[in-house]
């Protein structure tokens, strides 16, 4: 079975101010440290377990410039074949849409029976590129995946639903799935597994090699400006050290009746 | 005079939240630009689901059939295509859902339509449409507008507009035949699958001791435990944490996991990601702490404690021990 996954570069920004790009479209990433996306780590995890179980071949696939290989060697580490990066040059300048079709436009010459995005990438949040290329490439989809049985030649999928609702479906193969956080447990990648990596195959692609028409990539939803949260009232926060701190936090719990 | 859809989402014949949440907008935006809301239904046996939501729209176009029994994607987006290129709606709004998540990105690549998903509001102003979102796990908003077209696809995020009636209409209401040509499923419905229930029914819990990624490692739960044990109060988490598999599903809260309304609830190292909060709409206090004063959790929080939970949490839990004894 051939998997080919899709894998995308973020910056971490938990517990980091935040600091707004001067033309107010991003933020400054220069401080940043940047990470394979969460979903996306979770989808090359489950790429691998199952070539280990059935056999083939996992690819892993970015669009970026050389700072992103970063995820593609982890991605090797971790047990892919194969890398591939699309030289973009500037991804700002791309939304969802153009980025899945050069992503599609890349799986063409691919062999593949299943392939796999995160359900969204931490960075944009938008979540619509993996089933934006199952309509372009015409391929049967299941989203929010969190469980894959392969039976035959369909896979069985759970998908996500609210409420801790699962849902089950059969579908045909090839067939591009989300895959969702927690559907497995990601393996450790040392320094050292990353260096071994280096032997693999990464190939880099042209876009101009794809074939896409300037109007393809002309992005159809535009980011007009970035800003940090309105505030609002916000928490009351309990100030002083922490026996005070303490003494306010019983007293809270004991006004509000739950302190017996 | 365009037109607003909005797409009916229901579940096991009952109307999720957000169908009334996409209506409440619609009719806002319709009211604002005199549009008309239409609700696209697509089910089997959706009679009760039409009549609830009766007043709401001026339009419910009904596809009653058989083989819309179980939601499928690929199947309501010929549908809806279809629908679209015929009635020429300038906006459609669909939940920012499981299954909206799967049906908006075909759909926009289908129609060419631009697509914002995940808003948390839409305003249109001298006739250009911006959406609301946020990215970096809520940390920052966008405002995104939009490539001149014909009509626009906005998923929308539950729980940010009211479930309420915002103003009195009158549907017509419009059967339609299954239009799309019988065909073998490439994805066919098997079953729905429950979480395991446990020993706990966290929606039931008076006082809840949430812990989430801040925690960091596994055996560091044991420390909120204890808090929650000293408060004899219920542990239960978010996501990261049912994830790596420290504790089981049924005591997670969010939107995939449980919603709660506890009278009180202390969410420790959680950063509160949408999802989550979503889940504690329900609980009348909520007190949270994390060492990153700018998480977001303190924004709808109602007190808050900045500092290493490491260092607070045991003292929080001695002082209530001390309390405790009298």
């Amino acid at each position: 079975m051939d998997i080919v996954v899709c894998v995308k570069r973020v910056p971490l920004t938990e517990e980091v101010d935040i600091i707004i790009d001067d033309k107010k479209k991003e933020i400054k990433k220069e401080q940043l440290a940047f990470v394979l996306n969460d979903w996306d780590n979770y989808a090359i995890e489950e790429a691998i377990l199952l070539k280990e179980k059935h056999g083939g071949t996992v690819t892993a696939i970015t669009v970026g410039n050389e700072d992103d290989e970063e995820v593609l060697r982890r991605s090797l580490a971790m047990g892919a074949d194969k890398a591939i990066r699309i030289d973009a040059g500037d991804l700002s300048r791309f939304d969802s849409l153009s980025i899945s079709r050069i992503l599609s436009a890349a799986l063409k010459d691919l062999p593949y029976d299943l392939v796999f995005t995160g359900v969204l990438a931490d960075d944009d949040s938008s979540g619509a590129v993996g089933i934006m290329m199952a309509e372009l490439l015409d391929l049967n989809h299941s989203a929010m995946v969190t469980a894959i049985d392969i039976k035959d030649e369909k896979a069985g999928t759970t998908s996500e639903l609210e409420g801790g609702l699962g849902e089950v479906s059969l579908i045909d193969m090839p067939a591009l799935l989300t895959i969702q956080t927690g559907i497995n447990e990601p393996r450790y990648v040392s320094i050292l597994g990353i260096r071994k990596a280096a032997k693999k195959e990464l190939k880099v692609i042209g876009l101009d090699e794809l074939g896409l028409s300037e109007e393809e990539l002309t992005p159809k939803t535009i980011i007009e400006e970035v800003y940090l949260p309105p505030e609002t009232e916000g928490a009351q926060i309990l100030s002083g050290d922490p026996g005070k701190i303490a003494s306010d936090f019983v007293e809270i719990l004991t006004r509000k009746g739950v302190m017996e | 005079m365009s037109e607003i859809f909005v797409v009916i989402e229901h579940r096991l014949g009952e109307i999720r939240d957000i169908t009334y949440e996409m209506l409440w907008k619609a009719g806002e935006l319709a009211e604002k630009l005199s549009y008309t809301v239409t609700a696209v239904l697509l089910g089997h046996e959706v009679d009760s689901i039409a009549e609830n939501i009766n007043d709401r729209a001026d339009k419910i176009i009904i596809y009653d059939d058989e083989r819309l029994k179980n939601f499928n994607a690929d199947i309501a987006k010929e549908i809806l295509s279809g629908l679209i290129e015929d009635s020429k709606p300038e906006i459609i709004l669909i939940g920012n859902t499981s299954w909206g998540a799967e049906l908006a990105p075909s759909l926009a690549v289908k129609t060419g339509f631009p697509l914002a998903t995940d808003c948390i509001d839409i305003t249109s102003e001298n006739g250009k449409i911006i959406a609301q979102r946020q990215m970096y796990s809520g940390k920052i908003f966008s405002n995104v507008s939009f490539a001149p077209s014909d009509g626009y696809i906005f998923t929308i995020r539950s729980g940010v507009f009211p479930k309420d009636k915002i103003s009195e209409r009158q549907a017509e209401k419009i059967q339609k035949d299954f239009p799309v040509p019988d065909r073998e499923l490439k994805k066919s419905f098997v079953e729905f699958a429950e979480t395991a229930a446990g020993d706990v029914d966290i929606s039931q819990a008076e006082l809840l001791v949430s812990v989430g990624r801040g925690v960091g490692e596994e055996e560091n739960i044991s420390i909120v435990k204890e808090l929650s044990e000293a408060l004899n109060g219920v542990l239960s988490c978010s996501r990261p944490i049912v994830d790596k598999n420290w504790l089981p599903k049924y005591l997670q809260v969010g939107t995939s996991g449980k919603s709660v309304s506890p009278k009180v609830y202390v969410a420790v190292g959680i950063s509160g990601a949408f999802q989550h909060m979503a889940g504690i709409t329900g609980a009348d206090t909520i007190i949270a702490i994390n060492k990153d004063p700018k998480a977001p959790i303190f924004r709808t929080a109602h007190y808050g404690i900045v500092d290493d939970l490491f260092k607070i949490v045991p003292a929080l839990k001695e002082k209530v021990l001390e309390t405790k004894k009298g």
